[in-house]
């Protein structure tokens, strides 16, 4: 096949423009950018938890209905080792149930923004890529604040009292929002590799719920069968559970178990979060950037 | 001496698996002009598009846009690009203006600096009376504009747009071909794609034809149509005839190709007077009727059945004479 050669240039003696915006060179300033970056980002997703019904009923009539149900249907039936009604047994776990599934937003996030396209558009662009991962973790931190705040309201509504007072309960939230956290990097790399939102939903589900059951969010591991109730024990869920009642001052009979997770409950709870972070934050990445360069 | 093209491509590669989307594909485009690379489906455009475009990279070659390796930084490149792929990209659950105040926002504009940009495109787009509706309330023409303006929120100099008109219908292809024309007459090198051949020949200055990932032919619409030769005579027969070729051979300058159907022969001929009379002579004369005898300046659809064997795969939206609306 012949090849017809290109026809002349058009005459343009105009100097390159300079670009829109030139990159900061200084550490503060690229550093500025990024901020500015996670902001924009984090805004977008909070748009849209408020504009999806399915979101937005996630972090807020979920917690209610899941509180309602678990005090008033197990809580009928439960005796609580140690003494202390279910009701105060129960928030701390639910809690912690409620943001152990709601961290599958996060791979719902990640694999919308790669299904429709979003992805490609923001990696046309001069952003920091880091700060779509970034954007996505806190505004979904922030979903599961309200989430965390709504089970505790409605706990209070019903009659559950903590006892160590407002510090107690933010600190039991603060170990709560950081365990929520570390899963949201974990279920980031779920939505990665998995690409699409129905089937993270599918993939997420299998491996939270589990999770979040096989816990002692709603009934102390003592009275499980033996298997269960090792896993019960060792699972971080329990962890994070056993954190609140305790930071909250409600009955936690895993105190009285002597397995080491049972007896330092808040320091099992932030190390397992340190160390979900320490292998998803970097996996993470390396899926995004394999998801943007191919 | 002549500047460097704003777009320079040499020796693309990219293979997935066992397919060679793209394989041996160099382009040069010069400021201020607009080059149409015009394939059939799965002809490598979209993959050379994400490869000019840092969203994939080059298994060899090599990609200078604005005089960048966009290999080498595509950091500094994508300060210079504006890119409408395929598929739009918009955020369905973000009104018009926040997807553009958005994507100005991650442009690094300020916050006063992006509103004003996405209020004035919105403007230019003919998009301010849905401005504050969410996009996925959008129509395909207003998406594609919406998707097409995000592209040139931070003024780009080179922009790439990937079949800007596919799926579109006749009204909104009109105007997509007026927002790319001004957008050239500002100064802005442009490359596009295309499977319609009346685009590329409406359109660009310069046009490259790739067919299984290479580029078969390059150069501007009369060049191209030059290669085909002469006139083109299109013959409808009756009923098929083997021997009709061989009656016409003396008569045309090309090869004859025949349809599926062998009722339809095409070839190129020198226009003379008594042409159609002396064909329809021959033909007589070995004993085939004629239907109908046709002579027109060739098209790039010509060019594209000289140059593959093959007509061009997709039919133009509408065949029919577009209108235009106020
Ligand atoms: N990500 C991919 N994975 C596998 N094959 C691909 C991928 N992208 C493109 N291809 C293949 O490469 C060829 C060229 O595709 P493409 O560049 O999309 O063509 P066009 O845009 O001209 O229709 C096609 O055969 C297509 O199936
Ligand atoms: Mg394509």
């Amino acid at each position: 096949m012949s090849t017809l050669t290109a026809p002349t240039a058009r005459p343009a003696d105009a100097p390159v423009p300079p670009p829109a915006a030139e990159p900061s060179r200084s550490l503060v300033g690229r550093a500025r950018e990024w901020v500015a970056d996670v902001g924009v980002l984090t805004f977008r997703n909070l748009v849209h938890v408020r504009r999806e019904p399915a979101q937005l009923s996630d972090a807020t009539i979920q917690p209610v209905l899941f509180t309602l149900l678990f005090v008033y249907i197990f809580g009928s039936a439960m005796h609580i080792a140690g003494g202390g009604s279910y009701k105060m047994f129960a928030i701390g776990g639910l809690v912690t149930m409620n943001l152990t599934t709601a961290s599958m937003g996060t791979a719902v996030g990640m694999s919308s923004d790669v299904a429709t396209g979003m992805m490609n558009r923001f990696r046309t662009l001069p952003m920091s890529r880091s700060a779509i991962l970034a954007g996505r973790t806190i505004s979904d931190l922030l979903a599961a604040a309200l989430c965390g705040t709504i089970v505790l309201l409605t706990g209070l509504a019903i009659g559950w009292r903590p006892d160590h007072g407002l510090v107690g309960v933010v600190e039991g939230m603060a170990v709560a929002l950081l365990f929520a956290y570390a899963l949201s990097w974990f279920t980031a790399c779920l939505g990665l590799l998995v690409g699409d939102p129905e089937s993270a939903q599918g993939v997420g589900l299998v491996i939270l719920f589990p999770l979040a059951f096989l816990s002692t969010c709603f009934v102390p591991a003592a009275g499980l069968p033996t298997v269960p109730r090792i896993i019960a024990e060792w699972n971080p869920v329990s962890a994070v559970a056993g954190s609140c009642r305790e930071l909250f001052g409600n009955p936690n009979p895993a105190a009285l178990s002597d397995v080491w997770p049972a007896q330092h409950p808040v320091l099992m709870a932030v190390l397992s979060s340190l160390a979900i972070l320490a292998i998803c934050v970097p996996l993470a990445s390396r899926l995004l950037r394999k998801a943007t360069t191919d | 001496m002549t500047e460097r093209p704003m777009i320079e491509a040499a020796g693309l590669h990219k293979r997935y698996g066992e397919t060679k989307a793209v394989d041996g594909v160099s382009l040069a485009v010069p400021r201020g002009t607009i080059l149409g690379v015009l394939g059939p489906n799965g002809a490598g455009k979209t993959t050379t598009v994400r490869m000019l475009t840092t969203m994939t990279a080059p298994d060899a070659g090599s990609v200078h846009v604005a005089g960048i390796d966009v290999v080498a930084d595509p950091r500094a490149a994508r300060r210079r690009i504006g890119v409408t792929g395929q598929d739009a990209t918009l955020d369905e659950l973000l009104t018009g203006r926040q997807n553009l105040q958005m994507i100005g926002r991650l442009s690094r504009l300020s916050k006063a600096a992006a509103a004003a940009r996405a209020d004035q495109l919105l403007d230019e787009f003919d998009l301010t009376y849905a401005a504050d509706r969410l996009a996925k309330g959008y129509s395909g023409g207003m998406r594609r504009r919406l998707d097409l303006a995000a592209s040139l929120v931070s003024r780009p100099e080179v922009l790439f747009l990937d079949e800007p008109t596919t799926g579109l219908d006749p009204t909104s292809r009109l105007r997509m071909w007026d927002v790319i024309r001004a957008l050239v007459a500002e100064g802005t090198t442009l490359l596009l794609t295309t499977q319609y051949l009346d685009e590329a020949d409406e359109l660009a200055d310069a046009i490259s034809v790739i067919d299984h990932g290479r580029v078969i032919a390059h150069g501007t619409a009369r060049e191209l149509k030059a290669m085909v030769g002469g006139e083109q005579l299109e013959l409808t027969l009756s009923e098929p005839s083997g021997a009709a070729a061989g009656a016409l051979s003396a008569l045309v300058t090309s090869d004859i190709t025949t349809s599926d159907d062998g009722r339809t022969l095409r070839a190129a001929v020198t226009p003379g007077a008594g042409k159609a009379t002396a064909i329809i002579r021959a033909l007589d004369e070995a004993g085939i009727a004629v239907d109908d005898v046709q002579f027109h300046h060739p098209s790039l659809d010509d060019v594209f059945f000289a140059l593959t064997g093959a007509p061009a795969e997709a039919p133009t939206p509408s065949d029919t004479e577009l209108t235009e609306v106020a």
